[in-house]
């Protein structure tokens, strides 16, 4: 709904933090989710002050440069009347739940951490409800699986909405792999510190997600998209796959609802 | 240990049969305890009540163990504190030697892995055979249990089938699961006969009445506590409850977290050695109470709910890590998510402190306790402790955040930093990491989603703001 009292109905605005490893590597899942909730009827923001949650060294045990991240986060999303919406289970799960852990009670600091919190929303999840699914063009018939990140899982509790989407789509069928909630082996720092272990992890599921026959493997984790895919590609023999079969959700809706590409 | 966590690691991997054995065995633990767990909402009240009850304990921590002393000795068990893991050995030694003890016959107890209790006693001549069937078959390999909850579970059939083979001279069929059993119990039942003490762990001790309770399967943790005229119950001092109205909550949590069984084949309620008209039970009852670092541990409130584990497994169970590498990777008494993190409070985190490396934060352990321990969390606080307390502020990885840090708080230098990474992108495949020996580094894209907003005219430039 419209916030603003001006006569002339102005479009309800949305931040969007793209997270840098969109901005770096998949700038197109986070083209697509600007196109969204554009389809959607909101105005999009996007701060170019913008850099990172602080995840990777908030989970690696280095918190200072998390809190200065997160105050400087903080402090970028400040209009309290606009939500911040994030292409990122694990991204937007940094900011909702873990930030306000890591300032002192009854601060100034806090306060704004929780503030964010409140109006913090993984994308799919924020424009489940608000999508033109009658409005969908003829689109071949597709074999999909869903990638359900742990994050999406088990701190945004999401994963539930992904598949509500999925569903409503047509001409889609949606395979669920063996040992579905199990962790794709990523993890940030983990998928090099304990590569070893990663890397089991990452198969196994890779094999699951490719077991089930699916020409896509969604997500709306580009962290585990990255995790999964390259190592997909990486043993394109072993899987007998030519490209990398990932996507992030944002990009597979751009696609069903027949919005062109920006560029 | 003489090799390190990360070697281990290599050693688990490099080995396919154990991995399977891992891997289904967990896999079946897990759809058990689903199965145990199928009401949701059941699920959810029960758990929270179990975590209220666990929390409660943990405020009224001494006061509880105060009471629980005052009714055991009223019951006429006998009290031991033990301050660490040589003061307990000390005191069951004492004991053992007071009644010239030879034969030692032991329930399953993790508190007695943790302080060594066999090679203990061993190098005192007393000989301490293990009554729990997995125990039996790791302590006759002369190893360690590789799971809280099954021993032995990194073994298979036929490994074990050998090992009896190998190491009592019997011959069973192969893959006859009843007839390995069936060697353990006959050899088992002479011990339990001929032991001068029986030892115990203790699940729960209830406070207002000084009872001892003990959960198992096999019925040896009966038999080790009341066939020998001399009992000894070791218990880490968490382990108190304040009454008995609290136990059904906590003995369905844990056994269907740890086995998915509705209920235990015994529960074991112990109140005190054989009173005057009674004809059978043990004549002497010893409680021993285990500190070990506990009490170190309640006065940190960030991780004291570390204290609240009733030892189920099922985070183990679930995590992805451990059913990979196995228990014995970690190099610890107590293994898996737990391990990680009560390990490193009871040895150190200079000495211990890499096993917290070895977990991505999925959240499946946390998810799966019963008593609502957020072990991902108390995780990822033991790792910012560890960085707090090194001394090594200068390592790799600190100036690797240090860069981090001053490019990711100043927007501009990140902006130009991403600028220089594509423009590089052709690069890529030189770049040297561990992450490239199981998968392709990916390039950077041409252009980042920072430049291709600024070039869209439709969105608003909020800067700053």
């Amino acid at each position: 709904m419209p916030h603003s009292s001006k006569t002339i109905q102005k479009k309800q605005q949305v931040y969007l933090f793209g997270t840098c490893l969109i901005d770096n590597f998949y700038p197109q899942a986070g083209l697509d989710a600007i196109a969204l909730l554009e389809l959607a009827g909101f105005e999009v923001i996007f701060p170019q002050a913008q850099t990172c949650c602080g995840q990777p060294p908030y989970n690696s045990g280095f918190k200072a440069p998390a809190l200065s991240i997160a105050k400087q986060t903080i402090d970028l999303f400040s209009d309290e009347g606009i939500p911040l919406v994030v292409p990122s289970a694990s991204c937007a799960s940094m900011i909702k739940y873990h930030y306000p852990t890591l300032f002192e009670a009854n601060t100034n600091d806090k306060q704004l951490a929780l503030n964010l919190s409140q109006r913090t929303f993984e994308l799919i999840d924020f424009l489940h409800d608000k999508l033109p699914y009658s409005q969908q063009p003829k689109c071949p018939h597709l074999k999909v699986t869903l990638h359900e990140s742990c994050s999406a899982l088990r701190e945004m509790n999401v994963a539930s909405t992904w598949h509500k989407v999925l569903e409503q789509l047509d001409n889609i069928e949606l395979f669920f792999p063996e040992d579905r909630h199990e962790c794709c082996g990523f993890g940030g720092t983990f998928s090099v510190k304990s590569e070893p272990i990663s890397a089991v992890m990452t198969h196994d599921k890779s094999q699951n997600l490719l077991a089930t026959g699916a020409e896509k493997i969604l997500s709306g984790d580009c962290g585990c998209l990255m995790n999964i895919g390259e190592h997909i590609v990486f043993e394109k023999s072993a899987f007998k796959k030519q490209a990398n079969p990932c996507l992030h959700l944002a990009s597979f809706l751009v696609a069903r609802f027949g919005l062109q590409h920006e560029h | 240990m003489s090799t390190n966590f990360s070697q281990r690691i290599e050693q688990a991997l490099a080995d396919p049969q154990l991995r399977a054995n891992f891997r289904g065995a967990m896999k079946f633990l897990r759809i058990k305890r689903q199965l145990a767990f199928s009401d949701e909402q059941e699920w959810r009240a029960l758990r929270k009540q179990g975590a209220a009850i666990r929390q409660d304990v943990i405020q009224r921590l001494p006061e509880l163990l105060i009471q629980l002393e005052q009714q055991c000795l009223q019951n006429g068990i006998q009290v031991h504190w033990a301050q660490d893991g040589d003061q307990a050995n000390e005191v069951i030694l004492e004991i053992a030697q007071n009644k010239q003890a030879k034969r030692v016959i032991k329930g399953k107890s993790m508190a007695s892995e943790e302080i060594e209790l066999n090679d203990f006693l061993a190098k005192h001549d007393i000989e301490c055979i293990e009554s729990d069937m997995g125990e039996y078959i790791v302590q006759l390999d002369h190893e360690k249990p590789s799971h809280i909850i099954m021993p032995a579970i990194h073994k298979n059939t036929a490994q074990i089938t050998a090992l009896f083979e190998k190491k009592l001279g019997i011959k069973t069929p192969e893959g006859d699961v009843d007839a390995l059993i069936g060697v353990g119990r006959r050899i088992l039942r002479e011990k339990f006969e001929q032991a001068d003490i029986g030892i115990s762990g203790v699940n729960f001790a209830i406070a207002d009445t000084g009872t001892l309770c003990l959960v198992e399967n096999e019925g040896n943790g009966r038999l080790s506590t009341t066939a020998p005229p001399v009992h000894i119950a070791l218990m880490g001092l968490e382990k108190v409850i304040p009454n008995i109205q609290v136990l059904p909550t906590l003995q369905r949590l844990l056994t269907r977290s740890a086995t998915g069984q509705h209920i235990t084949t015994y529960l074991n309620l112990i109140s005190g050695p054989r009173k005057k008209d009674e004809r059978d039970g043990p004549k002497e009852v010893h409680l021993v109470l285990l500190d070990n670092g506990r009490a170190n541990i309640r006065q940190d409130e960030k991780l004291q709910n570390t204290l609240a584990c009733i030892r189920c497994g099922a985070c183990m169970n679930h995590c992805p890590v451990y059913t990979r590498i196995g228990g014995h990777a970690y190099g610890s008494t107590y293994p898996g998510p737990i391990g990680q993190v009560v390990t490193p409070q009871l040895k150190g985190l200079a000495e211990e402190g890499e096993l917290l490396d070895a977990c991505s934060l999925n959240g499946a352990c946390g998810e799966a306790c019963p008593v609502e321990i957020d072990l991902p969390e108390l995780i990822r606080t033991l790792r910012h402790r560890r960085q707090e307390s090194t001394s090594n502020a200068w390592s790799k990885e600190a100036l690797v955040w240090l860069v981090w840090a001053k490019i990711h708080q100043h927007p501009k230098l990140y902006q130009q930093t991403t600028r220089l990474a594509a423009a590089l992108r052709g690069l890529t495949p030189y770049i040297p990491s561990l992450w490239r020996k199981s998968r392709n580094m990916p390039k950077p894209a041409k252009m980042s989603l920072h430049q291709q907003v600024k070039d869209r005219s439709n969105i608003r430039k909020k800067a700053g703001k």
